[in-house]
C-alpha cells in the first residue's frame, strides 16, 4: 500500500495548479458573470496536454492516464469549473470513445485535433424523452447509399457551440431498448446537424449547454464509431471514464468551498475574535475537509483502476456520487460560513454553490450512481 | 551556448509556512515543495538563450533527495541534463559552501554561461550566485531584468535605486535574474513525460573532491539558531467616518500627531 | 581580538545616503560594546566632502579610496578593494548597506576573505561574546537568528530603516587615512545608467509609501496617489494586481514577488492585504489603510484604518496636507 503520488503525477498536479491559479483563477468570476466561453484558457490548456490527457503521444496526445487527469481536472475546477466541465467533456466524452473504439482512420483524423485545442468535441446522448432511461433514445440512423441519415434532437449538450466533433448516440435498429443503438462521429460542417437553443442554466455560465437537432443530417458511413448495435456499450464505457472525471472536478469545486472558508473564517472577526476560534465553524470546516479527503481518495482508487485496465464502473459511480454530494455540502457550509457576503457576488462562494449542483446531476444523477451500486452487489 | 543553471527546491510560500514550538526549524509536515519561483525564470531565460543560440540547458542542484523533484521540473520545461548534488555531510552546510560544492560541479560541466535565481524564497539569502561567481573567478551582475549576448559578451540591465544598469560583461560570467526578466513556460504534460526518461546523474562531496570538513556543517561561519513567527501586529483601530472630509481628517491627524511625519 | 567596526558608506554627491547614517548609528554601539573603533570606507571617485561628513556622523576613522574605476559600482573593483582592505586590517565586523551594489558586492566579498555573511539583517546584537543577526525569511513569515562563528570577520548586510541614523556633529571629525591599493580593471563595463524619472523618491529609503490596489480600478486613478505622495514626499508603490493588469509598471510591485519596503509610514489605498502583498510591507512601523470593504484583511495589521471610498477621501486627504504643512 502506498498513497504518495510519482513524480509526474506530482508534476502534473503541480503544472496544472500553477496553471489555474494563475491564469484561471483571476478570470473565473468574470467569465462566470459574463457567461463567455473562455477560449484563451482552453488554448493554454491545450498546450499543456490537457485537452487529450490520455490520448497516446502518437495521436498528438499527453500519453498519460486517469490518475493524472483526475490530478489536473481537481486543479482546473478549483479554479473554474465551467473550465473544468469543457475539459472534461473533451477528454472523457469525445477523446476517450474515439481511442477505445474509433478505427485507426478516425483516431488520426480526429485525435490530434482535439488534442491539441484547435478544435472541440461535445457529446449527444440526452434527449428531450430520455434523461436517466438514455436506453429509450429516439433519434434514428438509417444507411443510405454510401451514408447515414440522422434524425432527432439531441439536448444538454455541453460544449456544443464551440463544437467540430459530436458523438452522437442514435437508434440504428428498430427494436426498442439499449441493443438497437449505435454511435457516430458527426462534424460541425455534416449537412442537417445545427445548434439550437442555447440553455440559460444556474451554473456553469462559462461553457454552453445547447440543444443539437439532426435534420436528414448525412454522415459519411465509415463514422460509425465502434459496431453497429454496439452503441450502448460505448456510451455505458465512456460514461464510466466521464464519471471519474465528473467526480475529480467536483472534489475540486468542494476544495475552492473548503479554502474559501479557511480563509474567510481565519479574516471575519465576529463578537472580538475571529470565526475560526467558533466551534460551530470549526466542525463545519472539519467536515468539509474530512469529506474531501474521502471523495479524492475514491476519486483516485477508480482513476486507478481504470489505468490498469480493470472493470470500475461500481467505483467509479461510487466516486462520482460522493464526490458531488461532498461538493454540494461544501458549497453549502461555505455559503453558510459567510452569511450574507456568502450570498452576494462580491465572494466566489455563490458561484461553487451553482456549479456544485450540477454534478449531483448530469452523466448520471445521485440515483442512478445508487442504483449502479446497488446493482453491482445484488445482481 | 552551453548554459547551466543552478537551482534549489523551496517550500511553496503562498501556502502557511508555520514555525516548530521549539524554534528549531519549520513544520515540514504538509508543506509542498517546489522549484523556487527565481529559479523558474532562470530557467526559463536558458531556454531562450538555447532557443536563440544553440547549445544545451544543464540544471544542477545541491541538495536532499526530494529536490530531485525540483530538477524534473527544471527537465520538463525543457532542460537537457541534470546533475544532482547529493551528500549527508552537506546537511548544515551554509551558502558559501553550497556555493563552492556548486563551483565544483559546475567546473566538471561545459558551460559558457551560468544562471541563478535572484533568491530562495525559503531563506531569502541573495548570497550563492556572488559567491559561486567568486569561487568560478568569472564575472557577474545580479539582479538583471534583461539579457542579451552576442559575440561572446553579455549585455545585461539591472535595477538599482532610482534607476537601471546596463552592463557589458565577457562570457562566461554568472547571472542571477529577477522575476521581470521573463515569462517562465509552464512544464507541459509531453515534457513531463520526456522529463520522466531523463536520466539526472547524482554526485557525492567525494565525486568532486571535496571533503565533508570543508563544505559541511563545520565548515559553516554562521548558523542558524533559532526560528521564531514575526512579531504580530498590534491590531489599530479601524473607523468608519460619517463624511469623506472626516476619514482624511483623521488619517491627516494620524501622520502628523503619531507618525509625525508632517 | 578582533574588534573594529566597519562601515561601507553608501553616499552619491559626496554625502553619504541616510542608509549610511544608519548604519553609522548602529555601527557606533556595536564599535563601544566591543572596545573596538568605527571605521567608514569610502570607495568612489571624486569623494569631495564625504570623508569629513563621515566623520561628522561619528566615525573614528575614515578608509578612503579614491580611484577612476570605483566613479560608480563595481563588483570587480569593489570586491579587490574591499577584500584587500578587511585582509590587512582584520576588521570584527564590516556593516554593508543593503543597496542594489551591497547585495551585489557583499557575498562575494564574504566568498574572497572567507567571512560568514548574513543579508537582509535587521537586527544585530553580541550576547555571550558572540555576534547575532536576525532576519526576516519565508517571505517574512519567519524571523531567523543567525550566530556568527568565530571571530571575524563577519558581514552583515542591513536593510535600510532598521536603525536609527546617527546625528551630525558639526566639528566632529575623524582620522582620514587614503590607502592605496591596486584596483583591478573590471571585466564587466558599465556602459549606461539609466535614471527611472517617475521614481522621484526611492521605494525602499522612502519615509511614506503611498501604495494602490485593485480598488483603484484603472491606471488614471494612481493619478490620486501622485498628487498626495507630492504632497507628502513619499514614494509611490503597488500591490500586484496593477501590475498584472498593466496599470503600472512592474518596479512598483510591494510584496513577496516584488520589493520589500518599511517606510515610517505605509498608506495602503484600495489594497485588501493578500498575505502575498503583506510579505512586502508588514515590516511599516505604521500601516494606514483606505478601504471599502470593512473585512478587507488589510485592516488586521492597519494601526489606522478608514472605511471608506478612496476616490472621495483621497483627494481630501491631499487638500487637508497641504493645508497643514502651510500651517506649518
Amino acid at each position: 500500500m502506498d498513497f504518495a503520488l510519482s513524480e509526474e503525477h506530482r508534476l502534473v498536479q503541480q503544472t496544472a495548479r500553477d496553471f489555474a491559479t494563475r491564469e484561471i483563477l483571476p478570470v473565473a468570476s468574470q467569465l462566470d458573470a459574463e457567461h463567455r466561453f473562455p477560449a484563451a484558457i482552453v488554448r493554454g490548456l491545450a498546450e499543456l496536454g490537457l485537452m487529450g490527457v490520455m490520448v497516446p503521444e502518437e495521436y498528438g496526445g499527453a500519453g498519460m492516464d486517469n490518475v493524472a487527469y483526475v490530478l489536473a481536472m481537481e486543479e482546473v475546477a478549483r479554479a473554474c469549473a465551467s473550465t473544468a466541465a469543457i475539459m472534461s467533456v473533451n477528454n472523457s466524452l469525445v477523446c476517450d470513445p474515439i481511442l477505445r473504439y474509433g478505427t485507426e482512420e478516425q483516431k488520426r483524423r480526429y485525435l490530434p485535433v482535439l488534442a491539441s485545442g484547435r478544435e472541440i468535441g461535445c457529446y449527444c446522448l440526452t434527449e428531450p424523452q430520455a434523461g436517466s432511461d438514455a436506453a429509450s433514445l429516439q433519434t434514428t440512423a438509417r444507411l443510405d447509399g454510401d451514408g447515414w441519415i440522422l434524425n432527432g434532437t439531441k439536448v444538454f449538450v455541453t460544449n456544443a457551440r464551440e463544437a467540430w466533433v459530436f458523438i452522437v448516440y442514435a437508434r440504428t435498429e428498430p427494436e426498442a431498448g439499449p441493443r438497437g443503438i449505435s454511435a457516430f462521429i458527426v462534424e460541425r460542417d455534416h449537412p442537417g446537424i445545427s445548434v439550437g437553443k442555447v440553455e440559460r442554466k444556474m451554473g456553469l455560465l462559462a461553457s454552453s449547454t445547447c440543444e443539437v437537432l439532426l435534420q436528414d443530417c448525412r454522415v459519411p458511413r465509415d463514422n460509425l464509431l465502434g459496431a453497429r448495435g454496439e452503441g450502448f456499450k460505448v456510451a455505458l464505457s465512456t460514461l464510466d471514464g466521464g464519471r471519474i472525471g465528473i467526480a475529480a472536478q467536483a472534489v475540486g469545486i468542494a476544495r475552492a468551498a473548503l479554502e474559501e472558508s479557511v480563509a474567510y473564517a481565519r479574516e471575519r472577526r465576529q463578537f472580538g475574535r475571529p470565526i475560526a476560534e467558533f466551534q460551530a465553524i470549526q466542525w463545519k470546516i472539519a467536515d468539509m475537509a474530512t469529506r474531501i479527503d474521502a471523495a479524492r481518495l475514491l476519486t483516485l482508487r477508480a482513476a486507478w483502476l481504470r489505468d490498469q485496465g480493470r472493470r470500475c464502473t461500481a467505483e467509479a459511480s461510487m466516486a462520482k456520487l460522493f464526490a458531488s454530494e461532498t461538493a454540494m455540502f461544501a458549497a453549502h457550509q461555505a455559503v453558510q460560513i459567510f452569511g450574507g457576503y456568502g450570498y452576494i457576488k462580491d465572494y466566489p462562494v455563490e458561484r461553487y454553490f451553482r456549479d456544485a449542483k450540477i454534478t449531483e446531476i448530469y452523466e448520471g444523477t445521485s440515483e442512478i450512481q445508487r442504483l449502479v451500486i446497488a446493482r453491482n452487489l445484488l445482481a | 551556448m552551453d548554459v547551466v543553471v543552478c537551482v534549489k527546491q523551496v517550500p511553496d510560500t503562498e501556502q502557511p509556512i508555520r514555525v516548530r514550538p521549539d524554534g528549531s526549524g519549520i513544520e515540514e509536515q504538509g508543506l509542498n515543495w517546489i522549484l523556487n519561483y527565481y529559479d523558474e525564470h532562470a530557467v526559463e531565460e536558458a531556454l531562450r538563450v538555447r532557443e536563440k543560440h544553440g547549445g544545451t540547458v544543464t540544471v544542477v542542484c545541491v541538495g536532499p533527495a526530494r529536490a530531485t523533484e525540483a530538477l524534473r521540473t527544471a527537465l520538463a520545461m525543457g532542460a537537457d541534463e541534470a546533475v544532482h548534488v547529493q551528500d549527508p555531510a552537506l546537511e548544515g552546510a551554509d551558502h558559501l559552501a553550497v556555493a563552492r560544492v556548486l563551483a565544483e560541479t559546475i567546473r566538471q560541466l561545459r558551460c559558457d554561461l551560468v544562471l541563478c535565481g535572484r533568491l530562495a524564497t525559503d531563506d531569502n539569502a541573495s548570497v550563492v550566485g556572488p559567491a559561486l561567481a567568486e569561487y568560478l573567478s568569472l564575472p557577474q551582475a545580479t539582479a538583471i531584468s534583461k539579457l542579451d549576448i552576442s559575440d561572446g559578451v553579455a549585455t545585461v540591465e539591472r535595477e538599482v535605486e532610482g534607476g537601471v544598469e546596463v552592463l557589458q560583461v565577457p562570457l562566461p560570467a554568472v547571472f542571477t535574474v529577477e522575476r521581470t526578466i521573463n515569462e517562465p513556460r509552464y512544464p507541459t504534460l509531453p515534457g513531463i513525460m520526456k522529463a520522466k526518461r531523463k536520466e539526472i546523474r547524482t554526485l557525492t562531496l567525494q565525486d568532486l573532491g571535496l571533503e565533508p570538513g570543508k563544505v559541511g556543517a563545520q565548515a559553516a561561519r554562521v548558523r542558524y539558531s533559532r526560528f521564531d513567527p514575526p512579531p504580530r501586529r498590534e491590531a489599530g483601530r479601524v473607523v468608519t467616518p460619517d463624511s469623506p472630509e472626516e476619514g482624511a481628517r483623521l488619517i491627516a491627524q494620524f501622520l502628523q500627531e503619531t507618525a509625525k511625519v508632517l | 581580538m578582533a574588534k573594529d567596526v566597519w562601515v561601507i558608506a553608501d553616499h552619491a554627491g559626496g554625502s553619504p545616503r541616510r542608509i549610511t547614517l544608519e548604519l553609522l548609528g548602529k555601527g557606533r554601539e556595536l564599535a563601544d560594546g566591543r572596545g573596538g573603533r568605527l571605521a567608514a570606507v569610502a570607495l568612489g571617485h571624486p569623494l569631495d566632502g564625504l570623508p569629513r561628513a563621515l566623520g561628522e556622523y561619528g566615525a573614528d576613522m575614515v578608509l578612503c579610496v579614491e580611484h577612476p574605476h570605483l566613479s560608480s559600482y563595481s563588483t570587480e573593483a569593489y570586491t579587490a578593494v574591499l577584500s584587500e582592505l578587511v585582509q590587512q586590517r582584520a576588521p570584527w565586523l564590516v556593516m554593508v548597506p543593503s543597496t542594489a551594489w551591497g547585495r551585489d558586492c557583499a557575498p562575494r566579498l564574504a566568498a574572497r576573505v572567507g567571512a560568514g555573511v548574513v543579508t537582509d539583517v535587521e537586527a544585530l546584537w553580541v550576547q555571550d561574546g558572540r555576534l547575532w543577526a536576525r532576519r526576516p525569511m519565508y517571505t517574512r513569515k519567519v524571523m531567523g537568528t543567525v550566530e556568527y562563528v568565530g571571530d571575524g570577520p563577519h558581514l552583515a548586510v542591513v536593510l535600510p530603516k532598521v536603525f536609527a541614523p546617527a546625528e551630525r556633529r558639526e566639528g566632529r571629525s575623524a582620522d582620514v587615512e587614503a590607502v592605496a591599493v591596486q584596483v583591478p580593471e573590471p571585466r564587466a563595463r558599465l556602459a549606461e545608467t539609466r535614471s527611472l524619472q517617475r521614481e522621484r523618491v526611492s521605494l525602499t529609503e522612502a519615509e511614506v509609501v503611498v501604495s494602490g490596489g485593485r480598488g483603484l480600478r484603472g491606471p488614471e486613478n494612481f493619478a490620486l496617489l501622485d498628487a498626495l505622495a507630492a504632497e507628502l514626499g513619499a514614494a509611490v508603490g503597488s500591490s500586484r494586481p496593477p501590475v498584472d493588469s498593466g496599470w503600472v509598471p512592474h518596479d512598483y510591485e510591494i510584496g513577496q514577488t516584488g520589493k520589500t519596503v518599511s517606510p515610517t509610514v505605509y498608506i495602503a489605498v484600495g489594497i485588501s492585504g493578500a498575505p502575498q502583498h503583506l510579505a512586502g510591507m508588514s515590516g511599516s512601523k505604521y500601516i494606514v489603510a483606505i478601504n471599502k470593504d470593512p473585512n478587507a484583511p488589510i485592516f488586521q495589521v492597519a494601526s489606522l484604518g478608514v472605511v471608506g471610498d478612496l476616490f472621495q477621501i483621497v483627494p481630501k486627504l491631499t487638500e487637508e496636507v497641504r493645508r497643514l504643512k502651510a500651517q506649518g
